[in-house]
């Protein structure tokens, strides 16, 4: 019998309060009149009255809250209780807390099965109807991963306990695969099927692909188990081995990645020679590349997209805290020093309604949800890891509405090498352990988000969604980087991510030559799991590693120490096969070579797009360009989202330089300066670029100017070209089409282009080749909605002197403001045109060479220490620029535009046009010739002054603009102002 | 000998690191040990000159700040740290460290949500209201903080005995960063805009704002503009930032 304990505030409530806010916002006609809430814990474990008792003591804090047994007790005036609580298998943090504070304080110890739900409580007040409140519900809970109760508050709320209960039988079951080519294709689709003939869900395996596993099955002389088909799905799939860049493209024989990726740093690394900074690129879970004699800084980036369609919220905390492994992951195991993040989303006033089905059962959450729930993700993962974040953005396109594009990335730190060992280096040795450490395995994540609740038995369905759980995470994280690594116990260590332990161990399995899995031994989070479930899930916080025998006794006690599980599940060796066994018997056998390299080798070819865009015409370019500025500023994709940076912590592990925020004014910026070695004052630069809008007309400048912005970004705040290394994120849609093939070719050409003439190398980096959302309208039509090939690049690099970082806001009336680069008439797909509801065609074309002599020149007098601002020119033109560094100084200026180098002529292009190359600087009055003198045979303009006077002045031809900065200001932060902090 | 400390971990703290390098940084030794280990091991309170609570999210904040982490402490260590506090000893709680030793009764009154109902990041400033020795020759400082649940609460009785045995360390005012970025002194809604409260006759200091995130000139929110002051005046950019002298009187007491 499960009993509930229910802890209120006895005191005024802030979050109550915060809910009341968010109803009646969303809800401006209501009659709600007050939220309470209270913390529902139902503990389902046998527990004595005495012992729940001293359970419910320690959920509460008496100076400001009370707790009740058994009813909830409803406070004065309330109308309705709701209860949310989660589904069966989502991971309950709280629970588990609750659970762990319950066995520390009693001395009970849950018995398999047992377990504690945390739910919360809300009690709305006011005259409200039954629908109204379940509306507002709806708000509150997302029913993929949640279920809610409405109950008018005179009625009592039932008890409920989300366990699991999984009935099947587990086992592991032969497929036959002496079938038909039509069967096979139905396997490769939709799964194997069950005895009821459901399927188990996709395993994205092409024809040829499984006539392949036919054949080799058909050579051992025997029919597949399960375990292996599931287990080869994985292996061979896309995001695993990126099929799309790994196979020919047209003429590109050895596929875009060797060719233009990895062909781009060998190139780089090579001209570079004694300079090369690169140790340890594309071979680990994060690139690595040297910070000093002693350290080395890691970086990766991941995306974490088709989740936080589903769970906006779980999806991005999963992206934030499973790219935290990938720098755990890194050699023998990198602390995460930094966390950025990214998120392209729809605008989140879109209200378009879209449906996953035809009976429009399955509604895709509203565009502001979405933001909400991924801010939220990020924010827990990161700020409960420990993890400053100072760096992100927001990306705004009504195509990210299907699926939004979120982004997540750790930078990590880690000792070159340690008592004569090279710490960046490992190899997994025949005879050593198969270690799990971390969390428990579920059926999170099986077959991704297609996987269905409707295999299992009714009533109890565990959701295939993850929510990550950073303390287990923070909790391993400890126990690896502070000790065992340090400890040298270990040979090899990676982490769980796509395809859990089957891709990690038999990823690791090369480094030796095979390995034996005892499946059984896995400890899971509930009982039922079949061995093939076991091995695929993707349940998070685990990482493998393998451990020499004779150590295992002293690691596994670090581990207990640090209050983290960790199970010997096998053993490495070098008999070149991937064994698996359940109670002893055999289950899975394959060889090594066909696991991994026995895939069809695809082939790809591609075809040039015929796309054409009008140019806006001249009427509806005449709007006054004052307003027009304004307009921009409060556009998503330039308005301040300085929500998101105060909420995130920025300042954790001391290591914060510049700040999210800059200036009196706290405008958003696009690059962070981190020192993250206490005692050194060597400093990493991160930053970002990306232009997606610019693939309507052409994904070769798409990525060019991805590149260049980034590079651009980390030179303003302090970055060199000679020490910058960037990391590549292709988020593509359609990607088997021919057309978007082509486009693809023709990004990875600008790639490889635009980096050797940087000379800035790639490190790391992933792709997410179908972002595409295939579903119904209101009116019920079929929509296909692909995301905007879409590159993001992160740039690293490596300072001597974090103090000479800069930042973007003016600083002193009198400084001189120079503005570097040429500006050209390049309004295509900018945001201008995009106001104006064009798209046009000249989208910016970057000229590497030229750019590069100026961005050396620029990085010589930042180093020397000439400029007291310095300001990238992006989204918006120079314009923008101009605003974000008057509103970030809270000062004005006075500039005249009418005579600027490069094309650009007429006044709406000189303001708004996006040519890459181009910052803004502003010098001290008697400086300015050093300054200058650095630029010599480059492109500058003395442009004008800051003032005192308030006021934004730009003079350009025909036209003057003349805003105070303080309506500038208004305008910027008007979009996300209720969203504000 | 130098004056050691002896920092918390684990279960989610994770604020270890740059409290230890700020002691260093102050002439101190300071030493990360896990709480399992400290429970494991009692006896390594005795050898400690302060105890730190540091920041960080214990237990995910999960049940209620700094409840379950502070649970454990009673549960576990409480006569040990009261022996601990018998000698004249200073004992610092940051943050959830702060939330920690009010959730184990070692200091009084609690910290709850924000007004805001959210996380926050950003700069305050505070003013030194008694004589605690971690505050010396201080009277007003900037420091960030970062939390959701920071507002300071206390019952009417418990406050007025706190005030009158000046407890009240800091206070949130309206200083140089509130002035610089505009933003209310208060970051939270806390009571009488406290930001930091002490016991033990001021040796025991708990406070939600981070001194060991501003040991640093360069980790001040303004210092890209300080430095253009500087530079134009002629003067030395500084090097060090305003948290550092709290650890420095920390060790300063030892010796």
């Amino acid at each position: 019998m499960a009993e509930r304990i229910t802890v209120f505030s006895t005191v005024d409530d802030a979050r109550a309060k915060g809910f009341l806010r968010t109803l009646t916002g969303l809800f401006p006609k209501t009659k709600l009149t007050g939220v309470h809430i209270a913390a529902a814990y139902t503990v389902d474990a046998k527990l004595s009255a005495a012992n729940l008792k001293t359970a419910a003591k320690h959920f509460t804090n008496p100076t400001t809250e009370a707790y009740a047994l058994g009813t909830i007790p409803v406070p004065p005036g309330a109308a309705f209780t709701v209860e949310i609580g989660f589904l069966p298998g989502v991971t309950d943090n709280v629970g588990r807390t609750a659970q762990e504070t319950i066995e520390d304080a009693t001395g009970y110890v849950f018995k398999e099965g047992e377990a504690v739900y945390s739910s919360l409580v809300l009690f709305f007040s006011g005259a409200l109807s039954q629908k109204e409140a379940e509306a507002m519900s709806q708000e509150l809970f997302n029913p993929l991963i949640e279920r809610a109760t409405v109950v008018p508050a005179r009625t009592g709320i039932p008890v409920t306990v989300p366990k699991v209960r999984l009935h099947e039988e587990q086992r592991a079951d032969e497929v036959n695969l002496d079938i038909s080519d039509e069967a096979l294709t139905a396997i490769g689709k939709s799964g194997i099927a069950d005895k009821d003939g459901t399927r188990r869900g996709p395993l994205a395996l092409s024809l040829e692909s499984m006539k392949v596993i036919q054949k080799y099955f058909r050579g051992l002389g025997r029919n597949p188990r399960d375990i292996e088909i599931e287990s080869l799905a994985q292996t061979w799939s896309e995001h695993c081995k990126h099929t799309i860049f790994a196979d020919p493209l047209d003429e590109v024989r050895e596929g875009i990645y060797r060719k233009y990726i990895k062909g781009a740093t060998e190139k780089i690394r090579k001209q570079k020679g004694k300079k090369d900074f690169c140790v340890s690129v594309f071979k680990d879970n994060s690139g690595g590349i040297a910070f000093d004699e002693q350290y080395l800084v890691t970086h990766k980036v991941e995306t974490h997209n088709s989740p936080s369609a589903l769970d906006p919220f779980g999806g991005a905390i999963t992206g934030i805290v499973g790219v935290n492994r990938d720098c755990l992951g890194f050699g023998m195991g990198a602390k995460p020093i930094a966390n950025v993040y990214g998120f392209c989303v729809a605008d989140p006033v879109d209200t378009t309604k879209l449906y996953r089905d035809k009976q429009k059962q399955q509604p895709l959450l509203p565009s502001r949800r979405i933001l909400e729930g991924v801010v939220k993700g990020i924010n827990h993962g990161g700020n409960q890891s420990g993890i400053p974040t100072p760096l992100g953005f927001v990306a705004v396109d009504s195509r990210y509405r299907g699926k939004p594009l979120v982004f997540a990335g750790t930078v990590g730190l880690i000792p070159r090498a340690l008592k004569g060992r090279k710490l960046y280096t490992k190899k997994a040795q025949a005879g050593d352990y198969v270690v799990m450490a971390g969390g428990r395995v579920g059926l999170d994540g099986i077959h991704g988000a297609t996987f269905s609740s409707e295999s299992l038995s009714s009533g109890s369905p565990a959701t295939a969604v993850q929510i990550g759980d950073p303390i287990t995470q923070k909790k391993m994280s400890d126990a690896i980087v502070r000790e065992a690594r340090d400890s040298g116990l270990y040979s090899s260590i990676t982490d769980n991510g796509a395809g859990g332990i089957s891709c990690s161990v038999a990823e690791m399995a090369k480094e030796c030559g095979g390995c034996i899995v005892d499946i059984e031994k896995v400890p899971l989070k509930y009982p039922g799991l079949s061995p093939w479930q076991i091995w695929i899930s993707e349940s998070q916080e685990r990482m493998t590693l393998a451990v020499p025998k004779k150590n295992w006794k002293t690691l596994k006690k670090i581990f207990d120490r640090h209050d983290v599980e960790a199970t010997v599940i096998g053993t490495f060796t070098d008999s070149d096969r991937c064994v698996v066994r359940y109670k002893g018997r055999k289950i899975m056998d394959i060889d090594m070579d066909f696991l991994h390299d026995g895939r069809p080798v695809g082939v790809q070819k591609s075809r040039k797009p015929v796309r054409s865009h009008t140019e806006p015409t001249k009427a509806s370019r005449s709007k006054p360009l004052g307003a027009v500025l304004h307009e921009l500023l409060a556009r998503p994709n330039i308005a301040s989202t300085s929500f998101i940076s105060s909420q995130y912590d920025h300042e954790v592990q001391g290591s914060s330089v510049t700040k999210p925020l800059q200036g009196r004014g706290r405008v958003g910026v696009d690059a962070g300066v981190i020192q993250p070695v206490h005692g050194s004052q060597k400093g990493v630069v991160l930053s970002h670029g990306f232009a997606p809008w610019y693939s309507d007309v052409d994904t070769y400048a798409m990525a060019a100017c991805s590149i260049d912005t980034a590079v651009r970004n980390a030179v303003c705040a302090g970055a060199s070209l000679e020490y910058l290394a960037i990391l590549d994120n292709f988020c593509w849609s359609s990607s088997n089409t021919p057309e978007r093939l082509y486009e693809l070719k023709r990004a990875a050409e600008a790639v490889y282009d635009t980096a050797v003439a940087y000379g800035t190398p790639y490190i790391s980096g992933k792709d997410s080749m179908f972002n595409d959302f295939r579903g119904y309208t209101a009116k019920g039509e079929a929509i296909h909605i692909a995301a905007p090939p879409t590159l993001l690049i992160s740039a690293i690099g490596v300072v001597d002197d974090a103090s000479v970082a800069q930042t973007v806001d003016f600083k002193m009336p009198g400084d001189r403001i120079y503005l570097l680069g040429d500006t050209d008439d390049e309004l295509g797909a900018s945001e201008y045109f995009s106001l104006l509801s064009g798209v046009g065609r000249a989208v910016p074309q970057v000229h590497a060479k030229k750019n590069a002599r100026l961005y050396t020149a620029l990085a010589r007098a930042i180093r020397a220490g000439h400029p007291a601002s310095v300001t990238p020119v992006g989204r918006g033109g120079v314009a923008a620029a101009l605003a974000k560094s008057a509103i970030g100084g809270q000062l004005g200026a006075r500039v005249n535009l009418r005579k600027i180098p490069g094309k650009a002529k007429s006044a709406d292009s000189i303001l708004f046009s996006e040519s890459q190359g181009r910052v803004l600087a502003t010098v001290r009055p008697g400086e300015e010739q050093k300054f200058e003198r650095l630029f010599k045979g480059l492109s500058f303009t003395c442009i004008g002054d800051v003032t005192d006077t308030g006021t934004l002045r730009v003079d350009v031809p025909g036209e003057r603009i003349d805003e105070p900065v303080a309506r500038l200001t208004e305008s910027h932060r008007s979009t996300f102002k209720n969203w504000q902090v | 000998m130098k004056p050691h400390a002896l920092i918390f971990s684990g279960y989610g703290l994770n604020t270890e690191d740059e409290t230890k390098s700020a002691f260093e940084k102050a002439g101190g030794t300071a030493d990360v040990v896990h709480i399992n280990d400290v429970i494991a091991r009692p006896k390594i309170l005795t050898q400690a000159h302060i105890v730190v609570f540091p920041g960080g999210f214990s237990y995910g904040d999960d049940t209620g700040s700094g409840k379950a982490y502070g649970n454990r402490v009673t549960q576990h260590l409480g006569e040990h740290l009261e022996k601990f506090l018998s000698r004249d000893t200073l004992m610092l709680g940051v943050c959830n460290g702060f939330q920690i030793i009010t959730s184990a009764g070692i200091l009084p009154g609690a910290l709850i949500a924000n007004d805001n109902a959210r996380y926050t990041c950003r700069w305050v400033d505070v003013e030194v209201q008694n004589d605690s020795p971690w505050l010396r020759g201080i009277t007003e400082m900037s420091v960030p903080i970062a939390h959701g649940e920071g507002k300071y609460y206390a019952p009417e009785k418990v406050f007025t005995e706190l005030k009158a045995q000046n407890g009240v360390a800091l206070r949130y005012v309206e200083g140089e960063t509130a002035k610089y970025f505009n933003q209310p002194a208060n970051p939270n809604g806390s009571m009488e805009n406290i930001a930091g409260i002490t016991g033990y006759g001021g040796r025991c200091l708990g406070l939600m704002p981070h001194p060991e995130r501003a040991v640093r000139f360069t980790e001040l929110p303004h210092w890209t503009y300080l430095r253009e002051e500087y530079v134009r005046d002629g003067a030395d950019v500084p090097k060090d930032g305003p948290g550092l002298t709290m650890f420095k009187n920390a060790v300063e007491y030892f010796s």
